[in-house]
């Protein structure tokens, strides 16, 4: 469960009994393991492998001096993160290419993983990456699954081979591949259909679908919500039909992913990608840094800044930049702010991402992503006048901007108050282009003090 | 096959992976001492029931060998499936209003099994002979509609659609006055998959449960929150945030056969023993989604204690 406080608060509050002392004690120890157990437990990481790993934890704290630091709880967490990131950078995180020039990667695992939608991903990362693919669906069971890959690569300029009232995977995979290379294409990405059960009839259908299409790579999609069984899944897939590394998705929820630890030890098998949402751009390469962080629910500050950076539009915020140092910042710059801000997602994920952030506290708060629509529609109530020239907002103007954006005056009102108050404090900072205010300007997001939080 | 015996073959593998714990835990003469007991619950623990859920079992188990001064190994098994049970609470089913139009809106995360439980729901209702429809509220997913479409023409219930990208409110508005027209008696609502942290997604669950309040004022609506059993404890946080936003009437715990651990269904009544779990997915059939019994999922997921 997310909603706990951090493992850094509770072995701090164990810690602070500490001082004082100079060494850990044997007991000092033991209610550290604890809380480090049951974080990791809490976070879905497979029994067995928690056990080992608190093994090596124990062992790396025994000799830590607490003067070390001012701050020992952070100092055990620190060692923690760091044994869970040494288990995580197993193998390869690359996706391998087959040296003769035609790469088959063949997707596999259970219902509802995100196979169909990873298959899109990975085609859309490859032919970013100047590769050729061609998709293939040989789900002959879901409903519907075919037409889903179809829909998802249309778009993307990716072809999809499919045989829909073919009910012969085999054969569906065999023609796929003999179609990939009449059109000469380099990668062939086979997406096959999901159990509910790991069984003999879907490792069979496995088997026979890989020694038709000889996979370079034969890749294992796991959900990031899976629990305890993740481990036997992953080597009951890597017994039977082999297993060269695995994706996990769904990573854009608050599941922390400790199925990627437990798969890690047990099978010794690279993560190659992780999915972080709906779309099809939403697939990250693999840092064992950040998912240690997010295994121990320490928040996740590089994805935020990679966020902010993929959906910040450079040069509207040098224009917005511009017109600051202008004195020209207008509700029109501040309605541009708020979409930059929406692109990059809801609020509480922004929020959420920031260690030390309480998550308890944060599940409490009100942060709210309706004010920023609430925001939004009353400047777009606006006409463009208006939105440059917000003196003329009378006392009429605003009750039909109310009425337009479905508000109340006083809501327009309080917009308005954050507009002036966030213009004022802009000009402080820029005035009249001193040398405080450039620097200011380039450093920083322009136009924080206008988030309504 | 009786309920019971569906269960025990549904959970069949956990009960296996416990029973062979416990045979290694060579319980000395039939006597459980304090150590065993401890690797008991880290045992549940490894069957998703979670640490707060699998003391609180084992507090239960610990109490009873302490009042009766029995630490015996029948005993304690047969005390430990008491403990399961009594927290998963009595039996609850879901049940339809005999008289009126019933709503089900199928909620869930991607890839729990919405719209394959929304099909298997028109076919049991459909072999009841209630008159059923079908609305196709997941706009989002690619072929999300089509492949809800299939299971329209296998239950022969009417579906009520638009096109991909649609306003889920939008369909879900036509189908009541759809549901209306006909004189259905049930209506199921498949919805997009949305993971629980995405607020702006769940407001648009709030909205959908807005409007059929005030459209069908006078019909029972159900939310259904569909939780795949393969899930670790993240289902307690899907549990908690659907139900913020979607008052969440029960839950339907799908995949429970196979390679679910099937522990996370003690994890959610403990943790939030006001939702009810409502139907389990024992398998790929439509007859396999079938009423969750406590004591039927407290008996298998546990060995059965020895008899004499």
């Amino acid at each position: 469960m997310a909603l706990f406080e951090s493992l850094t608060g509770r072995l701090q509050a164990i810690t602070e009994r500490m001082r004082g002392r100079t060494r850990v004690t044997e007991q000092d120890l033991k209610a550290m393991t604890r809380e480090i157990r049951l974080a990791l437990l809490e976070a879905d990481v497979n029994y067995q492998v928690v056990r080992d790993l608190v093994a090596d934890i124990n062992e790396r704290c025994a000799g830590m001096e607490v003067m070390e630091s001012l701050t020992p709880g952070q100092q055990v967490v620190k060692y923690v993160h760091e044994a869970i990131v040494d288990l995580l950078s197993i193998g390869n995180n690359k996706l391998a290419l087959s040296p003769s020039g035609f790469t088959v990667i063949m997707l596999y695992g259970l219902q509802g993983s995100g196979k169909t939608t990873m298959a899109a991903k990975l085609a859309r990362h490859l032919k970013e990456t100047g590769r050729r693919p061609l998709l293939t669906s040989v789900d002959v069971h879901r409903p519907a699954a075919a037409l889903q890959l179809e829909i998802l690569a249309q778009p993307l300029g990716v072809e999809v081979y499919s045989e829909p009232q073919n009910r012969d995977a085999v054969e569906i995979a065999r023609n796929a591949v003999a179609r990939a290379r009449y059109l000469m294409r380099d990668v062939l990405i086979v997406d096959t259909a999901g159990r509910m059960t790991v069984d003999n009839e879907l490792m069979d259908e496995l088997k026979a679908i890989a020694a038709v299409v000889k996979p370079t790579q034969k890749l294992l999609i796991v959900d990031a919500m899976i629990g305890q069984e993740a481990v036997n899944i992953a080597l009951a897939f890597d017994q039977a039909v082999g297993l060269d590394g695995y994706i996990m998705t769904k990573l854009d929820g608050d599941a922390r992913g400790g199925a990627a630890l437990s798969i890690a030890k047990m099978t010794g098998k690279p993560i190659k990608f992780i999915g972080t949402g709906e779309r099809v751009e939403d697939i990250e390469a693999y840092d064992p840094e950040r998912m240690a962080s997010r295994i121990l629910g320490m928040g996740d500050v590089l994805s935020l800044i990679e966020k902010a950076s993929r959906h910040l539009d450079e040069k509207k915020a040098q224009q917005t930049l511009e017109r600051l140092q202008k004195n020209q910042f207008s509700l029109q710059d501040m309605l541009e702010q708020f979409e930059q801000v929406q692109k990059m997602g809801s609020l509480r994920d922004l929020v959420g991402m920031i260690p030390g952030v309480n998550q308890k506290k944060l599940a409490e708060t009100d942060v709210d992503d309706s004010i920023v629509d609430r925001n939004m529609a009353i400047i777009r109530s606006m006409t463009p006048r208006e939105r440059e020239n917000p003196k003329l907002l009378n006392a009429s103007r605003r009750r039909r901007i109310a009425l337009g954006s479905g508000t109340t005056v006083q809501q327009v009102n309080q917009l308005v108050n954050q507009y002036e108050q966030t213009a004022r404090m802009m000009r402080s900072f820029t005035g009249g282009g001193s040398k405080r205010g450039r620097r200011r300007g380039r450093g920083g997001l322009p136009g924080m003090g206008g988030f309504p939080f | 096959m009786s309920l019971l015996n569906r269960f025990r073959k549904g959970l069949e593998k956990t009960r296996n992976f416990i029973s062979e714990g416990i045979r290694q835990l060579q319980v000395a003469l039939g006597h459980y001492d304090e150590e065993m007991l401890d690797e008991l619950e880290m045992l549940l623990v490894q069957a998703d029931l979670g640490v707060p859920a699998a003391t609180q079992v084992m507090d239960r188990v610990r109490a009873a060998i302490r009042s009766e001064r029995n630490d015996r190994e029948d005993f304690v098994h047969a005390r430990l499936a008491a403990a399961v049970q009594e927290i998963l609470g009595p039996k609850r089913e879901l049940r339809l209003a005999p008289d009126r139009l019933n709503i089900l809106l199928l909620v869930g995360v991607n890839g729990s099994g919405k719209t394959t439980t929304a099909g298997k729901l028109a076919l049991r209702y459909g072999r009841e002979g209630k008159r059923v429809l079908l609305a196709a509220a997941d706009t989002f997913r690619a072929a999300a509609i089509e492949q809800l479409e299939v299971w329209s023409e296998r239950s022969g219930a009417p579906m009520i659609r638009h096109a991909t990208g649609a306003d889920p409110a939008a369909v879900v508005f036509d189908a009541i006055s759809a549901a209306r027209a006909r004189s259905a008696d049930v209506l199921i609502v498949d919805t997009a998959g949305r993971l629980q942290t995405k607020q702006n997604l769940m407001a648009e669950l709030a909205k959908i449960r807005r409007i059929i309040g005030r459209e069908a004022p006078d019909a029972l609506c159900q939310t259904l929150l569909t939780l795949d059993a393969t899930t670790g404890q993240n289902a307690l946080s899907q549990a908690r945030l659907f139900s913020e936003a979607a008052e969440v009437n029960g839950l339907i715990l799908t995949k429970l056969d196979g390679n679910s651990k099937g522990g996370i269904a003690v994890a959610v009544a403990w943790t939030l023993p006001e939702i009810p779990i409502l139907l389990a997915g024992l398998g790929e059939g439509a007859e396999d989604l079938m009423d969750f019994d406590p004591e039927a999922f407290a008996r298998s997921l546990l060995p059965e204690p020895r008899n004499g």
